[in-house]
């Protein structure tokens, strides 16, 4: 998907942020040091700072959103934005013309910036290339393509346990193939020069070209647990599943659910991570979930700050040399 | 050296001066808790800060503001994430702060730092401190304790370089708003 350019502006600045994929080292760590600094707003008293005053946002959920949605609408209150949220029930393929029709009628409102889910992969690209010069998009997940601030806030958390990057062995465990989610952490991993990435999965779950992307491949969860300092589990998409790629969910569990007992294979330090929702009992069992090695109430949380960095990073981009 | 030489006074006793103009707001009589509150602005007027906390009243809280979120130009400057975010005492209501900066220019960074404190917090009081002014404001703001006033030629700045050492320099048509 060539989203790469349209996302920076000539300064190398970010002025879209559609997928992790065309992005550089240095953004992304720029990202994660900007929302570093935003953790703090939400201790404060007025849990505000007047960046995004004045400026209108619109939240366009073409598919359903509960977590990503209400920190996106966080993010942009404490931002002090003016929010517009609309979900749009779609269950026609809705692309081409009446899309274009939705950005259009939009932009006769003046909205400054728009978050955009869609089931189409391509769709936040589509929504840029259309926009007024001066408008951005972020990408809230497009189908199966990227969900680039679930990656980031994921690579946050990670940060914030483990520090460096080059030393870590991180797995991602689960449905790859559906998943816009593990495609941007696999670009983003890569990019923070991450030592080794597994990805464990069965057969039917991975997609063809997964090896390309430089990870390992696993199809035995046991072994690919082994020694890891991070573990990542992706929600079965039940939704997205055409034909017969999974005898049963109680099968899935028994071959690819994160137990403790498996588990106790990563590091004892190892962390649990899931970007939600999660099917307990599916994909991961209960006391994993609750346990005292699960970051994944953590990284909601830092999925405002995350959040906020983007947008501020974007508002910000004619700004001077960040090294000033 | 850029632009038209002003001879600058050391770090140091600008420091000094500023301490002791600062030591009458501490009275020994009350206890840390009910002393102002000593705050510095990111980057310059958090070291100077630091110096006078640590020679006025080295258990008391010292806080730091970092006022990117807050200047008015955000949108033409940007972010520094390089530089650390806000950090201030809990309880902030009723209270006496001491604000301090380095350089008082336009104005703008103070109005930035009042309307950030004003989000943690209602204090009593703010009183502003300021290392160097230099006259050409843009806005009706003045400090009640300056350790030196300078003038400038127009389109010159003064920096505060540090943290160690310290140094004053003057720069001819350097961005630097203050």
């Amino acid at each position: 998907m060539p989203a790469n350019n349209l996302q920076l502006d000539e300064n190398g600045k970010l002025q879209h942020f559609l997928s992790i994929e065309g992005l550089n080292q240095k953004i992304l760590t720029e990202i994660l040091d900007t929302a570093g600094t935003f953790t703090s707003v939400t201790d404060r008293v007025i849990k505000k700072v007047p960046i995004l005053r004045g400026k209108t946002v619109a939240n366009l959920f073409f598919e359903a959103s509960t977590r990503t949605r209400s920190t996106f609408e966080l993010a942009e209150q404490r931002l002090s934005a003016d929010i517009l949220t609309l979900n749009v029930d779609t269950s026609a393929t809705v692309k081409g013309e009446s899309l274009l029709d939705t950005i259009h009628n939009l932009e006769a409102m003046q909205i400054d910036m728009f978050v955009i889910r869609h089931k189409d992969s391509g769709s936040a690209h589509f929504f840029a290339q259309h926009v007024r010069p001066g408008v951005s998009v972020l990408n809230a997940g497009d189908g199966q393509h990227e969900h680039p601030t679930q990656a980031m806030l994921d690579m946050y958390t990670i940060r914030h346990h483990k520090q460096d990057f080059t030393r870590l062995r991180v797995a991602i465990v689960g449905d790859i193939m559906h998943s816009r989610v593990a495609r941007s952490q696999i670009h983003a991993l890569n990019l923070l020069n991450t030592a080794e990435i597994r990805v464990i999965a069965p057969r039917t779950l991975l997609p063809v070209d997964t090896e390309s992307l430089g990870v390992q491949l696993y199809d035995d969860l046991e072994q690919g647990l082994l020694d890891v300092d991070v573990v990542i589990m992706l929600r079965l998409q039940k939704e997205r599943m055409r034909g017969a790629l999974l005898p049963s969910e109680k099968e899935y569990f028994n071959q690819f659910g994160l137990t403790q007992e498996r588990l106790n294979r990563a590091k004892p330090d190892a962390i649990v991570m899931h970007p939600g929702p999660a099917n307990r009992g599916v994909e991961i069992e209960s006391s994993v979930m609750d346990g005292n090695q699960s970051v994944i109430l953590q990284q909601v949380g830092f999925g405002i700050s995350v959040r906020m960095a983007v947008m501020s990073m974007i508002v910000g981009r004619s700004g001077l040399q960040a090294s000033e | 050296m850029h632009g038209n030489y002003v001879a600058l006074p050391s770090v140091e006793t600008l420091i000094e001066k500023l301490t002791q103009a600062l030591k009458p707001y501490f009275p020994s009589n009350l206890s840390p808790a009910d002393q102002p509150i000593i705050i510095g602005i990111e980057t310059g007027g958090y070291w100077i800060a630091k110096a006078i906390h640590q020679a006025i009243a080295p258990g008391n809280d010292l806080g730091r503001l970092n006022i990117t979120f807050y200047r008015d130009d955000f949108t033409k400057i940007g972010l520094h994430p390089t530089v650390k975010p806000s950090s201030l005492p809990t309880d902030i209501d009723g209270k006496t702060i001491i604000l301090i900066d380095d350089v008082l220019h336009s104005g703008r960074t103070i109005r930035a730092a009042m309307n950030e404190i004003f989000d943690y917090g209602r204090p009593q009081r703010i009183i502003l401190a300021i290392l160097i002014d230099r006259g050409e404001r843009e806005i009706p703001i003045q400090a009640d304790v300056v350790a030196e006033t300078i003038q400038l030629e127009s389109g010159n700045h003064v920096k505060l370089e540090g943290p160690d050492p310290l140094q004053l320099t003057i720069k001819s048509k350097v961005e630097h708003a203050s």
